[in-house]
C-alpha cells in the first residue's frame, strides 16, 4: 500500500470523531450558544462508550450510552449559560474541566484494556476502483456519519425547525417576539451538541483507536470547534474540513509507513499548525466571516 | 407561578463573598456523593483533600510551594480575562518558558556565575512572551482567535518539549530517562524556609500579587483594560486601543506563565523533565476566576487549589483516590462558583402571574 492509497484508506475514520463532534457544536452555535467544553464532552463520551462496549460486548449500547452521558452533562453547562446567565466561554470552560475529570475517574480501571472493532463494509462496485477503491470501505459509523451531516445540513436549511434554531440565533429578541421559547431551543441545540460529542469520543475509543488511554482525545474536541469557524457554520464546508484534518492527522503514521526520517513530534504538530494558520487565513477575511457568522454567538439571553 | 432572576440595582457584597465559600460546600458534597457512588471511602477522602494539608508542617510548606506558581499564573491570566482576552494556553507558556530557562544549565551544566540564574529568569520571562505574542500577533493582525490559538500552541509546546527530552536535550548519563542533565547550585532558586522545598518564588508571587492589585486599582493601564473588556465600543470612543488591550494582555499572562515554568525547573524539579507539565496552566484559569478576577481573591484562591492538589495526594495513599478526582472536585468548584456567582447582580423573584416582573 502506498502513501497516497494510505491516507485514502484512512482519513475518513480519522475524521469521523472531529466531524461528529463538529456537526454537533455547528447546531449548538447555530442556535447562539458557544459551548467550548467539547473536548472533555468527548473525553466522557469515550469512557463511558469504552466501559459499556467492553462489559456489554455491543457497539450499539456504547454508542447510545456515551450520547446519553454527553447530553447529561451538556446539561450543566446549558444550566449555567441558559439558566444562570453565566458567561459562556468560562461555563463551557468549567463543564470541559468537569467532563475530562470525570473521564479520567470513571475509566481508571479500564486503563490501557483494548476492543475489536467494527467491520469495514465495502460500498459495492465503488470499493473495487484501483487506488481510490480503499475510500469506500469503511465501517457503518463512518457512513452513517455522513448521512447524518446530510440530514442536519437539510434541517438546518429546509426545514421550519431548521428556520426556528437559525431565527434563535440571529434575532433572539424577534424570534421570542413571534413565540418561540429561546431558552427551549437553545437548551436542545446544547443537548444535540453534547450527544454528538459523546458519539465522537465513543468512535474514537471503541472504534478508530479501540482502547482505553487517559487523554487519549488529544485535542481533537478542540479542533471540532476551529473546524466549525473554518467551515463558516455551513455543513458542507464543515465536512470538507474534517476530511482535510483527517488526511493531515495521517502524516506521521503515514510518514513511518514509507519510511521516512523526520521526527514524529513534528509530525504530530502539523493538525495544530495547520489549525492555527486556516484560522488566521479564514478570519482575516472579517467581510466573509461577518456575513456567515451568527449575530448572537456567545451573547447571553435575559428575556 | 415560577422562579425568575431580576437584576439588582447594585451588586450585593454579601452574595460577593459568599459565592466562593457555598460553592466549596456544595462542591464537597457533590464529590461526597459521587466517591461514594464509585465505592470510595468517600469521607476520608474528603478529609485528605480539605483538612489534612493542614495538619503538618511538611504538608502546608508544600501547599505554599505550589501555590507559587499558581498564583502568579492566575494573577497575570486575570489582567487578560478582565478585558475578556482569553488566553487559555498558559500551560504551552509554562512549557516555553521552562524550555528557555533550561537552556542556560543545559549549554553551561557546570557554570557556577551569580548571573546564571537571573538570566535563566529572565529567559523563562522571554519564552512565555513569546508563545503567547504569536497568539497576540495572530489576534490583532489576522483576527484568529485567541482561544484557540493559545490551545493549539500548547499543543504545540508539548511536543516541542517531549522532543528535546527524547532527543537532543537528553542527559547522556540520566539512564535513557527523558530529562536533562541536573542543574548546576549556580542554576537553583534558593530555599525560602529552611527544611522545606519552599524557595523565593513565593516571595515573587506575592509581589506580582500587591503589584496586579496596585495596578488595578490605581494605573490607568487597568482600568482602560476593564473599561476594553466591558464595552470595547466605549473604550475605543474614549481612545483606548483594543490591539494594545490584546497585546498587553496576552504578554503579561505569557510572562506570568513563562517565569512560573522557570521557576519549577530551577525550584522543585531541578531540571527539565515531562512533569514541569503538570496542568498549573489551566488550574490557574480556575484560580483566576474563582478569586473573582481581583488580586486578593486570587492570592486566597490560589491556596486552595493548592490545598487540593496536596489534598488529593494525600487521598490517593489513604482513601485509594485517582489523581482525577482532584480534577473533578476543581471541575464541581468551578462550576458551583459561576451559579452562585449570579446571585451578586441578580435575585431570585417567584413570579405568580406572568409578567408581573419589576
Amino acid at each position: 500500500m502506498n502513501a497516497v492509497e494510505f491516507i485514502l484508506a484512512g482519513m475518513l475514520a480519522a475524521a469521523t470523531p472531529m466531524l461528529l463532534a463538529a456537526l454537533g457544536e455547528m447546531v449548538t452555535e447555530r442556535s447562539g450558544v458557544l459551548n467550548l467544553g467539547i473536548e472533555g464532552m468527548m473525553a466522557l463520551g469515550a469512557a463511558l462508550g469504552f466501559m459499556v462496549t467492553y462489559s456489554s460486548g455491543s457497539h450499539a449500547l456504547g454508542f447510545v450510552v456515551a450520547a446519553a452521558g454527553g447530553a447529561a452533562i451538556s446539561m450543566v453547562f446549558a444550566a449555567l449559560a441558559l439558566g444562570f446567565v453565566a458567561n459562556q466561554v468560562v461555563a463551557g470552560l468549567a463543564v470541559g474541566v468537569l467532563a475530562s475529570g470525570l473521564s479520567s475517574l470513571l475509566g481508571k480501571p479500564f486503563e490501557s484494556q483494548t476492543l475489536i472493532a467494527l467491520p469495514k463494509l465495502a460500498l459495492p462496485g465503488l470499493a473495487e476502483i484501483p487506488v481510490v477503491g480503499v475510500l469506500f470501505q469503511q465501517d457503518i459509523v463512518v457512513w452513517l456519519t455522513l448521512l447524518l451531516a446530510l440530514a442536519i445540513w437539510g434541517v438546518l436549511n429546509h426545514s421550519r425547525l431548521g428556520l426556528i434554531v437559525r431565527a434563535v440565533g440571529e434575532n433572539p429578541h424577534a424570534a421570542r417576539a413571534v413565540g418561540f421559547s429561546v431558552i427551549t431551543i437553545r437548551c436542545a441545540a446544547i443537548a444535540f451538541g453534547g450527544a454528538m460529542a459523546g458519539i465522537a469520543g465513543a468512535y474514537a475509543s471503541t472504534v478508530y483507536t479501540p482502547l482505553w488511554a487517559d487523554g487519549m482525545i488529544a485535542g481533537r474536541g478542540w479542533i471540532a470547534l476551529a473546524l466549525v469557524v473554518f467551515g463558516t457554520w455551513q455543513t458542507g464546508r464543515v465536512v470538507f474540513g474534517a476530511f482535510l484534518f483527517g488526511a493531515l492527522s495521517l502524516a506521521d503514521l503515514t510518514a513511518q509507513a514509507v519510511g521516512a526520517s523526520v521526527p514524529s513530534q513534528l509530525l504530530a504538530c502539523i493538525p495544530y499548525g495547520v489549525t492555527i494558520l486556516m484560522l488566521a487565513v479564514i478570519s482575516s477575511n472579517r467581510k466573509r466571516l461577518r456575513l456567515n457568522s451568527i449575530a448572537s454567538l456567545g451573547q447571553p439571553f435575559e428575556g | 407561578m415560577r422562579l425568575t432572576l431580576v437584576r439588582r440595582e447594585r451588586a450585593s457584597r454579601l452574595a460577593m463573598f459568599a459565592a466562593p465559600v457555598v460553592a466549596l460546600v456544595l462542591s464537597a458534597l457533590a464529590s461526597l456523593i459521587l466517591f461514594a457512588a464509585l465505592g470510595k471511602p468517600a469521607e476520608q477522602a474528603l478529609y485528605s483533600l480539605l483538612l489534612e494539608p493542614f495538619l503538618s508542617w511538611y504538608n502546608f510548606s508544600e501547599v505554599l510551594l505550589k501555590a507559587a506558581p499558581l498564583m502568579l499564573i492566575a494573577q497575570g491570566l486575570a489582567v487578560g480575562f478582565r478585558a475578556n482576552v482569553f488566553n487559555i494556553g498558559a500551560e504551552g507558556q509554562l512549557i516555553i518558558g521552562a524550555i528557555a530557562a533550561t537552556a542556560l544549565p543545559v549549554w553551561y551544566p557546570a557554570g557556577t556565575s551569580v548571573w546564571m540564574l537571573p538570566a535563566m529568569i529572565a529567559m523563562g520571562a522571554l519564552g512565555g512572551m513569546a508563545w503567547a505574542g504569536v497568539a497576540a500577533l495572530l489576534k490583532t493582525r489576522f483576527n484568529a482567535n485567541e482561544i484557540l490559538v493559545t490551545l493549539m500552541l500548547t499543543l504545540i509546546a508539548t511536543q516541542v518539549l517531549n522532543y528535546l527530552l527524547l532527543g537532543p536535550w537528553k542527559d547522556p548519563h540520566g539512564f535513557n530517562f527523558p530529562q536533562t542533565v541536573p542543574f548546576p547550585a549556580a542554576a537553583m532558586l534558593p530555599v525560602l524556609l529552611p527544611g522545606t522545598r519552599v524557595n523565593i518564588s513565593l516571595i515573587g508571587a506575592l509581589i506580582a500579587s500587591v503589584l496586579a492589585y496596585v495596578m488595578m486599582r490605581h494605573r490607568f493601564s487597568g482600568f482602560q483594560l476593564l473599561v476594553s473588556g466591558l464595552a470595547p465600543r466605549a473604550a475605543s470612543y474614549a481612545g483606548f486601543s483594543e490591539r494594545r488591550g490584546i497585546w498587553v494582555s496576552l504578554l503579561v499572562g505569557g510572562m506570568a506563565a513563562g517565569l512560573a515554568g522557570a521557576c519549577e525547573v530551577a525550584g522543585p524539579l531541578g531540571q527539565l523533565q515531562r512533569s514541569v507539565t503538570t496542568g498549573y496552566g489551566y488550574a490557574a484559569i480556575i484560580v483566576a476566576y474563582l478569586g473573582g478576577l481581583n488580586p486578593l481573591g486570587i492570592v486566597a484562591s490560589a491556596l486552595l487549589m493548592s490545598v487540593l492538589y496536596i489534598g488529593g495526594d494525600n487521598a490517593m495513599v489513604s482513601a485509594d483516590l485517582p489523581v482525577a478526582g482532584v480534577a473533578v472536585f476543581q471541575g464541581l468548584l468551578l462550576v458551583f462558583y459561576l451559579a452562585s456567582l449570579t446571585f451578586i447582580r441578580n435575585r431570585v423573584v417567584l413570579i405568580r402571574r406572568p409578567g408581573a416582573a419589576r
